[in-house]
C-alpha cells in the first residue's frame, strides 16, 4: 500500500469518528450547547481541554522553535503550562460556580454594566478569531502535504467536519470530539519521539534521553549539541544570554504567555463543563497532565531533531566534508518538493554546508573551509512532520502523523469557534438585542451564529491576512491586558466596581494594543511601525510579544485607582463576590 | 448569618493564605529557577547542562502538575471542614 493510501485510510477513519461522535452527541438544549449540560467527568474535561488549548502552533510548530531556538524558548514551555497554575487557584473554580455560560456574562454581572460585558465580547472576538485564522491556514497545509488535495479543497473539508459536530453538538458534541481528537494528536507527537529518543540515547522515554547519554559520542546529549552547534557558529543550545534586558524581557513575556493563557476565553468556558467546583480544580489538573504529555516531550523533539538534522549533513562530524547534494536521504526529497526547505550550491562544490553565516566571529572559519555560505534553508515548522521519516519509521506512522496535526488544528479551531458563537448568542443576541429570545430561539441563533463563524473562519483562512502569523502576539497580548486582570479582580476584590473596570480594560486593551501598533506597523501595515521590534529598539525595551503583562499591570492599577475615587459597588454585587467564593450552592446556580 | 459570615471569613482566608504558598512556589520554579536564579545554580549539573536549564525546560512544569494536584486536594478539605462543600 502506497504512502498516499495509507494516510487517506487513517485521515479518513479519524474523520468518521468525529462525524459518527457528533451524531451521537447532539445538543437538545442551550446548557447542552453552551455547557455540555455540565455533566462532563472532570478528567474527561481535563482531556478536551488538553486538546482545546494544544493548537497546530503546539503540535506542529513548538518543536521547531525549540530546535532553532534552545534556551531562551523555554518561555513556551514553562508560558503555556504555567497559566494553568492560575485558572486552578485564580479563576476555574470561581467562574464555575457563578454558574453561566460566558466570560463576558460573568465580567456584564459582577460589574453591573453592560459596556462592560461589550468591551469582554470584543476582546473575545478579536482574541479568538485572530486565533482561529492560524488553524485554518494549518488544516490546509497539512491536507495539501499529506493528502495532495489543493490547500483550498483540504481546507472545505475540514470546516465541513467542524460544521458538523460543533453546529449539531455545541459544546457537548466539541468536548467528546475534543477527545477523540486529543487521543489521536499525542499518539502521533509520541511514537516518532520514542523512536528518535531511542536512537539517539537508547532511552524509550524522550524527556529522560534529553537528558540522558548520545549513544554515539557517548557523552551527554546536550553537550554534544551544544559542541556541534557552536562549532558550526550557532548560539550555544543550552546557553542563557545573562544581559539584565534579556534576562527582563524573557520574564515578562513568559508572564505574558502563562496570564494569556488563564484568559482566553475558549479555554476558560470548558471549566463550565464539570459538575462541581471541586470538579473544576481537579479538572485543570488533569488539563496540564494531557498537556504536559506532550510538552515535556517537544523540548526532547527538538533537541534530537536539531542534532539529527546536523548529523544527516556531516554523516562524519563537523569537522569532516559535508554530505554530497546527490547522496541527500529520501526524506530531504520529499520535503524540498513542498518548497518548505531548499538547497542552493553557493560555492559550487555538490556538498550541502549548512552553518551560521551571519556569525561574525565564525566567517574566517568558513572562508578557511571554502563555504561561501550556508546553503541549506530550513523552515522550523517541518521538523515534527519530517520527524518519522527522519527516524525511518514505516509508513503508518506517518499517516498517524498527519491525522495528529490535523486533530490538533481542528480540536482548537472547534473550541474557539465554539466560545465566539456562544458570545455572539448569549451575550450579544439573548443579553443585548433581545432579552425576551425563547430557548428554542436562542438554540437556533447559536447554530446560526456558529455556522455564520464558521463561514468567517473558512474565508480567514482561504484568504489569510498578511499578518496572520503576528496576530498570536495580538490575541494573548489582549487575553492577559484586558480578560485576564478583569476576572481576577471580579474574584478577589469586592471594591472594585463598575467605572474602576472598565476604565482598566479600556487602559490595559489601549496600551497593548497601541504598542504592539508602534512595533509591527499600524493595524500590522508593514513600514508604519515607529520603533524596531527587538529590545535595543524597542520604546520602552520590551519586546511587543511580552508587552501584555505590563497592559495588565495597567489595567489592574487604573481600575483600583479609580474604584477607590468612586463609589463602591452595590450590596447585591458584594453578595454575589461572596456567594462565588464558596462552593456550596453550585448546583442551584446552574438552573437559571 | 452572623456565624455563617465569619466562617466563610476564615474560609476565605484560608485560601488565599493556601493560594499564596502556592503562586510563590510557582514563581519560584519558573521565573526563578528557570531564569534570574540560573547563573546561581550553574554549578549544579544535570545531563550536560546545569538544573537551571531542567527547570526552564521540564522541572517548572512538573512543580506547576503538582502545586494544582495539591491545591485541589487541600482546598475540597478546607471545604468540608468549613462546611462548604457541595451536595
Amino acid at each position: 500500500m502506497d504512502q498516499f493510501t495509507l494516510n487517506l485510510l487513517v485521515v479518513g477513519a479519524t474523520f468518521a469518528l468525529y462525524i459518527g461522535i457528533a451524531i451521537w452527541a447532539r445538543a437538545g438544549s442551550t446548557s447542552e450547547f453552551y455547557a455540555a449540560g455540565r455533566g462532563v467527568h472532570p478528567v474527561t474535561n481535563g482531556m478536551a481541554t488538553a486538546a482545546d488549548w494544544m493548537s497546530a502552533a503546539s503540535f506542529i510548530s513548538m518543536a521547531g522553535l525549540i530546535a532553532f531556538g534552545g534556551y531562551a524558548t523555554s518561555s513556551y514551555l514553562m508560558g503555556w503550562t504555567g497559566g494553568y497554575v492560575l485558572l486552578a487557584l485564580l479563576l476555574a473554580p470561581y467562574l464555575r460556580k457563578f454558574g453561566k455560560f460566558t466570560v463576558p456574562e460573568f465580567i456584564g454581572d459582577r460589574f453591573y454594566s453592560p459596556t462592560a460585558r461589550m468591551v469582554a465580547v470584543i476582546c473575545l472576538i478579536v482574541a479568538s478569531l485572530t486565533y482561529v485564522i492560524g488553524q485554518m491556514t494549518g488544516v490546509g497545509v497539512a491536507f495539501s502535504r499529506f493528502l495532495e488535495v489543493e490547500n483550498s479543497t483540504g481546507l472545505f473539508i475540514g470546516a465541513t467536519v467542524v460544521f458538523f459536530y460543533a453546529v449539531l453538538g455545541g459544546m457537548k458534541g466539541v468536548t467528546y470530539t475534543q477527545v477523540a481528537q486529543y487521543c489521536v494528536l499525542i499518539t502521533a507527537y509520541t511514537i516518532p519521539a520514542v523512536f528518535i529518543s531511542l536512537q539517539l540515547t537508547g532511552n524509550p522515554l524522550p524527556p529522560l534521553g534529553l537528558f540522558g547519554d548520545h549513544l554515539p559520542s557517548g557523552q551527554p546529549l546536550l553537550e554534544t549539541l551544544d559542541q556541534v552547534v557552536t562549532d558550526l557558529g550557532f548560539a550555544e543550545y543550552t546557553a542563557q544570554d545573562g544581559s539584565p534586558s534579556s534576562v527582563i524581557n524573557m520574564v515578562l513575556f513568559t508572564f505574558s504567555l502563562m496570564i494569556g493563557t488563564a484568559g482566553l476565553p475558549h479555554v476558560i468556558i470548558r471549566f463550565f463543563t464539570v459538575p462541581k467546583v471541586a470538579d473544576a480544580r481537579w479538572s485543570a489538573g488533569w488539563a496540564l497532565v494531557f498537556i504536559a504529555l506532550l510538552y515535556l516531550t517537544a523540548p526532547a523533539v527538538g533537541a534530537m531533531a536539531r542534532l539529527n538534522l546536523i548529523t544527516t549533513i556531516y554523516p562524519g562530524g563537523v569537522a569532516e566534508e559535508s554530505i554530497d547534494y546527490e547522496a541527500r536521504p529520501d526524506w530531504v526529497k520529499n520535503w524540498e518538493q513542498t518548497g518548505l526547505l531548499s538547497f542552493e550550491d553557493k560555492n559550487g562544490d555538490g556538498k550541502i554546508q549548512w552553518y551560521n553565516d551571519s556569525s561574525e566571529s565564525f566567517a574566517a572559519t568558513a572562508e578557511a573551509n571554502g563555504w561561501a555560505g550556508s546553503e541549506l534553508t530550513v523552515n522550523r515548522d517541518i521538523l515534527v512532520l519530517a520527524n518519522p521519516e527522519i527516524a525511518q519509521l514505516p509508513g503508518w506512522v506517518i499517516a498517524i502523523v498527519a491525522a495528529g496535526g490535523l486533530a490538533a488544528a481542528l480540536s482548537t479551531a472547534a473550541g474557539l469557534l465554539l466560545a465566539i458563537s456562544s458570545a455572539v448568542s448569549h451575550d450579544v443576541i439573548k443579553g443585548t438585542i433581545n432579552p425576551n429570545i425563547s430557548e428554542k430561539g436562542e438554540l437556533l441563533s447559536a447554530r446560526v451564529s456558529m455556522a455564520v463563524a464558521i463561514g468567517v473562519a473558512t474565508w480567514l483562512g482561504l484568504n489569510p491576512p498578511g499578518f496572520a502569523a503576528q496576530t498570536v502576539a495580538l490575541a494573548f497580548g489582549l487575553a492577559a491586558a484586558s480578560i485576564f486582570p478583569a476576572l481576577m479582580m471580579g474574584i478577589f476584590s469586592k471594591r472594585v466596581n463598575n467605572t474602576g473596570a472598565v476604565a482598566g480594560m479600556l487602559a490595559g486593551l489601549l496600551f497593548t494594543l497601541v504598542y504592539i501598533f508602534l512595533h509591527k506597523g499600524w493595524f500590522f501595515i508593514p513600514g508604519t511601525n515607529m520603533f524596531e521590534d527587538s529590545i535595543s529598539g524597542s520604546l520602552l525595551g520590551i519586546q511587543s510579544t511580552a508587552i501584555g503583562s505590563i497592559g495588565a499591570l495597567i489595567n489592574f492599577g487604573v481600575a483600583i485607582m479609580v474604584s477607590r475615587s468612586t463609589d463602591e459597588p452595590p450590596q447585591e454585587i458584594q453578595d454575589l463576590v461572596e456567594s462565588i467564593r464558596v462552593p456550596r450552592g453550585a448546583g442551584s446556580a446552574q438552573a437559571h | 448569618m452572623a456565624g455563617e459570615s465569619s466562617n466563610n471569613n476564615s474560609y476565605w482566608a484560608a485560601n488565599i493564605r493556601l493560594v499564596k504558598i502556592c503562586l510563590v512556589i510557582w514563581a519560584l520554579a519558573s521565573f526563578g529557577f528557570g531564569i534570574l536564579l540560573r547563573p546561581l545554580l550553574s554549578g549544579i549539573s544535570v545531563g550536560g547542562t546545569d538544573l537551571g536549564f531542567w527547570f526552564a525546560q521540564q522541572g517548572s512544569i512538573l512543580v506547576f502538575l503538582i502545586l494544582i494536584f495539591f491545591y485541589a486536594w487541600r482546598m475540597n478539605r478546607l471545604d468540608i471542614e468549613h462546611g462548604v462543600d457541595e451536595e
